[in-house]
């Protein structure tokens, strides 16, 4: 981390770069904010840690529009949205000096929470370069510890990999965390009866409140204006008045970001109910890799995006009731 | 003071649900929030906060107004019923049932709101203590007592035992019906002062339970609202619902229709002051900046409430929105951040 | 034959495009061709003017099955349209599938303007198999049955 701060100190005293893209310490040893900073100063509360796993790259669209260039960190996930956010010229690749950082997993407060730890003081070996395996995690109702991954945000289980996809240059080292594979979860549920299907999700998604955080937090959601945001839509933006809405709204907010999305988690990240929305993406990524060869969106900027593109030999739509 | 054995607990709600609607804390799919009680339902009394807060029992997220039929030449127009039905709610704790007395101000008040005032007339509140007050609560700064719910009916759990005792008239009158469950104890009252010293004890212990809020009231309009400190403090925030939709005490909502062929319905919904289209008008929309829309929300909860209300905040210290921004802001920080500013000045 | 049960009328909406599906229709219609009064065309440009949402709004109003229709690809009036359409509609049925809506609620057939006998066939064969699945319950809204 220090190497960090003092890399963003060279590059704003040499006039690199204008602002620094990071985050900031919080209050409690688990809630850094993104935040910029803009002086030397400023950088002494500049945190990166386990609990940094908020998607940096969505925010680069407004910085592109600032004045001079702003020093992002990007984490290797999220490296595949900014490529994305470029070949959808979104963001402005000469607005951003890209600092990929190392990565060995992040934590996830909720999941941390729900193995019955409460009252958090401290956490100790959350820090990117603690080597230990373990959280110590000091409450005020004793001393707990959990393996590290246990702590760790659903994505980082089925990462990516280390490599940076785009970056000016890279700080620290990344770890290995993938220990599960990506399309088990889809596979699982699509070996389900419609029924069991059905439950499935009519249950999960019926903890939907519509508070759009899933949306908001996607960098591939990045439409000036949302269709559901229109006030001629009929079918309301922010009510759940029917078990439909929340499935409508679902889907096709997933459709919408088929074949651009890069799987980076955000969305089952931020969703306050804990609905894994990621098994929605997924599926589409799982469906285009089997269908129309695989697909990583995000790992360059110029190849053409499944859904507008199309061979001759496409498989007809009722493939879907052949497969089973 | 009545007690019950813990074990007990699913013939109380058997015997209240026999009378009246019970809502009571249910995990569904991972997540406990409010649910009406069914015998196969997963009671979690455990779970210190709902990932929603108990307002949906009086406030619905989203409610019918009434609706417009059409049949033939004819229209006819159905409002929708008032609540008629008694029902309980258990297992609200003390900030939740502070909630209540925020809402009570902005939908009691003149011109009442008939939907809300029949449910706040025929709801029970059953209010449980905090036994394990967390990190991000803090309650105290407004005011409130996590080992003293003020509502119908408190409960402490002591032990493998649930302590009851009726605060007001509503409360006794659930007690009368379900009394053939509990047991009488003289020793209870002692019981539970342990146990709420015991809670006062863990309260002392938390980081935010002092926050200070020196400066932030109704008078202190324009100061706070010109402040630069806005403008920083916003910028992470990714303009979803989260926290206003968790929040136990938010109770702005929009009225829409829904036309579904030969019916239109109107109905209101929740509404969040961090949406782009909240107020807007013929004219546009008065908020035109996240900046503004952002501070809209705290300004409302920790200057303009107060104004209106002798000095009530409309935050009750629940710590909802700090376990739940997805990029963890929260009310704290704000106030926080205005400390630091005083300090530097 | 499953015509007889008077209980359940399907509604089902035909998205048919406005070049060879509808011309289709328009034959089927001329040769006396009959397909059952529950089938409501809706015609569209192209078959790639089916925005998903259409689909989904038709269920929410009330639809019981969508039937897309369009030229044969490699004959889109607009040269690659259905291409198009095809992958969206492929992608659209196989998530709907995945969340347990029944897949024969949803179908694509290729409809040229000379096939007023296949549009026909078609649109019995598929409100056949609507009325053997019956009323769509997972994906309507509920205000829309009354």
């Amino acid at each position: 981390m220090q190497e960090l701060i003092n890399r963003a100190k060279e590059l704003l005293a040499d006039g690199t770069v204008a602002r620094v893209l990071g985050w900031k310490a919080g209050d409690l040893p688990y809630n850094p904010e993104p935040a910029y900073f803009e002086t030397e100063e400023d950088l002494k509360d500049f945190v990166y840690n386990g609990f940094c796993g908020a998607n940096l790259s969505k925010y680069m669209i407004e910085a592109s529009k600032l004045e001079g260039k702003t020093m992002v960190c990007l984490k290797p996930c999220d490296t595949y949205s900014f490529n994305q956010l470029i070949k959808e010229h979104r963001v402005d690749r000469e607005k951003a000096y890209i600092v990929g950082v190392g990565c060995k997993g992040k934590l996830d407060i909720e999941r941390i929470k729900k193995q019955g730890i409460k009252g958090i003081e401290s956490i100790e070996g959350a820090e990117i370069t603690d080597e230990a395996d373990t959280l110590k995690i000091q409450t005020i109702y004793g001393e707990k510890s959990i393996s590290y991954a246990d702590g760790m945000l659903e994505r980082c289980h089925v990462c990516k990999g280390k490599d940076h996809m785009i970056f000016d240059e890279q700080i620290g080292e990344s770890k290995e965390t993938k220990d599960a594979e990506r399309f088990d979860e889809v596979a699982k549920i699509e070996a389900m009866s419609p029924e069991e299907k059905f439950a499935y999700f009519r249950s999960e998604l019926s903890k939907c409140i519509r508070c759009n955080a899933c949306r908001n937090a996607c960098p591939a959601c990045s439409c000036r204006k949302c269709v559901f945001d229109s006030n001629k839509f009929d079918s309301s933006q922010k009510a759940n008045v029917d078990s439909f809405e929340e499935k409508m709204f679902h889907i096709i907010r997933a459709f919408h970001v088929a074949g651009r999305c890069t799987d980076c988690g955000e969305c089952s990240r931020v969703c306050p109910q804990g609905i894994p929305l990621h098994l929605f993406n997924r599926k589409f990524i799982k469906d285009i890799d089997e269908l129309y060869g695989e697909y990583q969106a995000g790992a360059d900027t110029d190849s053409k995006a499944p859904l507008t593109n199309y061979t001759f030999e496409d498989a007809e739509p009722s493939i879907v009731g052949k497969r089973g | 003071m009545y007690k019950i054995a813990k074990e007990n607990l699913s013939a109380l709600f058997q015997l209240i649900a026999e009378t009246r609607e019970l809502y009571l804390p249910v995990k569904t799919a991972g997540q406990t929030n409010f649910a009406a009680w069914s015998e196969d339902a997963e009671v979690d009394l455990d779970t210190l906060k709902t990932v929603k807060s108990a307002k949906d029992a009086f406030f619905p997220q989203s409610e019918g107004l009434y609706t417009v039929k059409k049949e033939g030449k004819k229209m006819s127009i159905e409002p929708e019923r008032l609540k008629e039905q008694d029902f309980v709610v258990f297992g609200m704790k003390a900030c939740d049932v502070k909630g209540l007395e925020v809402l009570d101000k902005v939908f009691l008040s003149d011109p009442v709101d008939t939907f809300y005032a029949a449910r706040r007339d025929h709801g029970t509140v059953v209010a449980m203590a905090c036994h394990e007050p967390e990190e991000t609560c803090f309650c105290k700064v407004f005011g409130v007592d996590a080992a003293n719910p003020a509502s119908d009916v408190a409960v402490w759990t002591v032990g493998d035992e649930l302590y009851w005792k009726a605060l007001t008239e509503k409360g006794e009158a659930l007690t009368e019906s379900v009394k053939e469950l509990f047991t009488e104890d003289g020793a209870g009252e002692a019981a539970v002062e342990a146990e709420k010293e015991n809670i006062h004890k863990i309260v002392e212990k938390l980081p935010y339970m002092n926050l200070s809020l020196e400066g932030w009231n109704g008078d202190a309009l324009s100061e706070k609202f010109d402040s630069p400190v806005w403008e920083e403090l916003y910028k992470p925030c990714l303009a979803c619902g989260t926290c206003t939709f968790v929040c136990p005490t938010c109770q702005c909502y929009d009225i829409k229709d829904y036309t579904a062929g030969n019916s239109v319905s109107r109905y209101r919904c929740w509404d969040s002051c961090m949406y782009s289209d909240f107020t807007m008008m013929a004219h546009g929309n008065n908020r035109t900046s996240q900046m503004q829309r952002f501070r809209q929300r705290f300004m409302h909860k920790l200057v303009y409430y107060p104004a209106n209300n002798d000095g009530m905040y409309s935050c009750v210290g629940c710590g909802r929105c700090v376990e739940k921004c997805p990029q963890a802001l929260n009310i704290v920080k704000v106030v926080k951040a205005f400390q630091n500013q005083g300090g530097e000045k | 034959m499953p015509l007889e049960n008077k209980e359940f009328k399907p509604k089902i909406v035909a998205f048919c495009c406005n070049w060879c599906s509808y011309a289709g229709a328009d034959l089927a219609g001329s040769s006396r061709l009959t397909y059952p009064a529950d089938v409501k065309i809706i015609r569209v440009p192209c078959s790639c003017r089916v925005n998903p949402m259409f689909i989904l709004r038709a269920f929410e109003k009330g639809a019981d099955g969508v039937i897309m229709c369009g030229c044969h690809p490699g004959d889109c009036h607009y040269s690659t349209g259905n291409y198009y359409a095809r992958r969206r509609m492929t992608l659209l049925f196989s998530m709907l599938d995945y969340i347990g809506v029944e897949n024969g609620r949803t179908r694509v057939e290729w409809v040229s303007a000379a096939e007023g006998v296949k549009f026909s066939e078609t649109m019995n064969s598929f409100v056949e198999k609507i009325y053997s699945l019956g009323e769509n319950v997972r994906l309507g809204d509920l205000r829309c049955k009354s």
